[in-house]
């Protein structure tokens, strides 16, 4: 089970003051301090949504004033999103063009430093934050289902249906890499690392289940969708590697190999049949597709520079 | 209403998508079978997982792609 992280500010001070308190009602009319409070904040508030945790009441994510702090917390995560944003680019059409769009993207890569060159300490490293997304992988997304037309449900559901095991639950790819984690030495429990997590990964997973909890954006979350599935299969390769080059255990490896693969499908019929069939009956979410997939590398190249900076290695 | 799906999806400069439960013989005649809802098949002949796409049709220059 999961027990609240610790806070990082005056702001998520009082959300889990209150969380801890029921029945209390203890004030959370203060403003985030950091950009690390308020993404903390923010994190515990959509855990609300999924799992919870083993203090607090599940009433509380009904909870008025809460839902004030994470709608004020959302907004400012995307104003902050939009104001970064490039726009859409020009002369390109999604579905046909984002995979060359992203080619054409040059950011940092940990999974190349990961490949050729990272100690096993650094990995250890990138693996604890990469778990506070890797315990719940796909789930944001799967928010979004019943929210699409028909074509793209069905295009969604194939390919979260792989994700989730194709009902194995010892294939399902957060347990994947549970089971990667505790036999490299890690604690394979979902929000173990939180406490660690950087406020760039905090951002990255925020930014995913705001995606998802919000109707409104759902052009956003399948775009980044699309972003993220891209961005996957050749890096997997490259931490598999890397992992094997250090001598990490073969269930780790495994997680990593079984992206190589899945993720060449998923980069496909993410595109062409998710994306695509949304588009096809409300092309006018094309704008916010390409604000999502923008994000995702946005985010990612933020957490990637973050992390190499604080090993001392260039970007 | 909506079209039926197709089985077999050639992508523009990548692999064959096939959905469903099929066996693909390799060039040496071994035989894989499929084991997700779709599978990517290598068209490029560069994939270190052949059968199997994995992604490396993106590296090659767009007239080497299939």
């Amino acid at each position: 089970m999961t027990t609240l992280p610790k806070p990082r500010g005056e702001l998520s001070d009082a959300v889990l003051a209150r969380l801890r308190d029921a029945g209390q009602s203890r004030p959370v009319d203060v403003e985030a301090e950091s950009a690390d409070d308020a993404a903390i904040s923010l994190w515990v508030l959509h855990e609300l949504s999924y799992r919870g945790f083993d203090d607090v009441e599940d009433d509380a994510e009904r909870d008025p004033d809460l839902l004030r702090v994470r709608f004020d917390l959302e907004d400012r995560l995307e104003s902050e999103l939009r104001a970064r944003w490039p726009g859409v680019p020009e002369g390109r059409e999604l579905v046909g063009d984002l995979h060359q769009w992203i080619a054409e993207h040059d950011g940092p890569s940990l999974a190349r430093h990961v490949q050729t060159e990272a100690t096993e300490e650094q990995v250890l490293d990138l693996l604890r934050f990469r778990s506070v997304y890797h315990l719940k992988e796909a789930d944001p997304t799967t928010w979004v289902i019943p929210r699409l037309p028909v074509e793209a449900t069905a295009a969604l559901v194939e390919l979260q249906y792989d994700e989730y095991g194709v009902g194995d639950p010892a294939r399902l790819h957060a347990e994947l890499f549970a089971r990667g984690m505790e036999a490299s030495g890690l604690r394979p429990e979902y929000g173990a690392y939180v406490d660690e997590a950087p406020v760039e990964f905090l951002e990255q997973n925020n930014a995913l289940s705001m995606f998802g909890l919000q109707r409104r954006l759902r052009g956003a979350a399948l775009g980044h969708l699309a972003a993220f599935e891209a961005t996957s299969s050749l890096p997997s390769r490259r931490m598999a590697q890397g992992l094997q080059r250090l001598g990490f255990p073969a269930e780790m490896v495994g997680y990593y190999a079984e992206h190589v693969e899945a993720d060449a499908v998923h980069e496909q019929t993410a595109l062409r049949d998710v994306c695509g069939g949304l588009l096809r009956a409300e092309p006018r979410l094309e704008p916010d597709m390409w604000f999502g997939a923008w994000a995702c590398l946005d985010l990612e190249d933020r957490s990637a520079h973050r992390l190499l900076a604080s090993w001392g290695v260039a970007a | 209403m909506t079209d039926s799906r197709p089985d077999v999806v050639l992508c523009p400069g990548g692999p064959m998508l096939l959905r469903g439960e099929h066996v693909v013989h390799d060039e040496e005649g071994g035989e894989h079978h499929t084991t997700r809802p779709v599978s990517a098949v290598c068209r490029c002949g560069k994939s270190a997982s052949k059968p199997w796409c994995d992604g490396t049709h993106k590296l090659l220059p767009p007239k080497l792609r299939p």
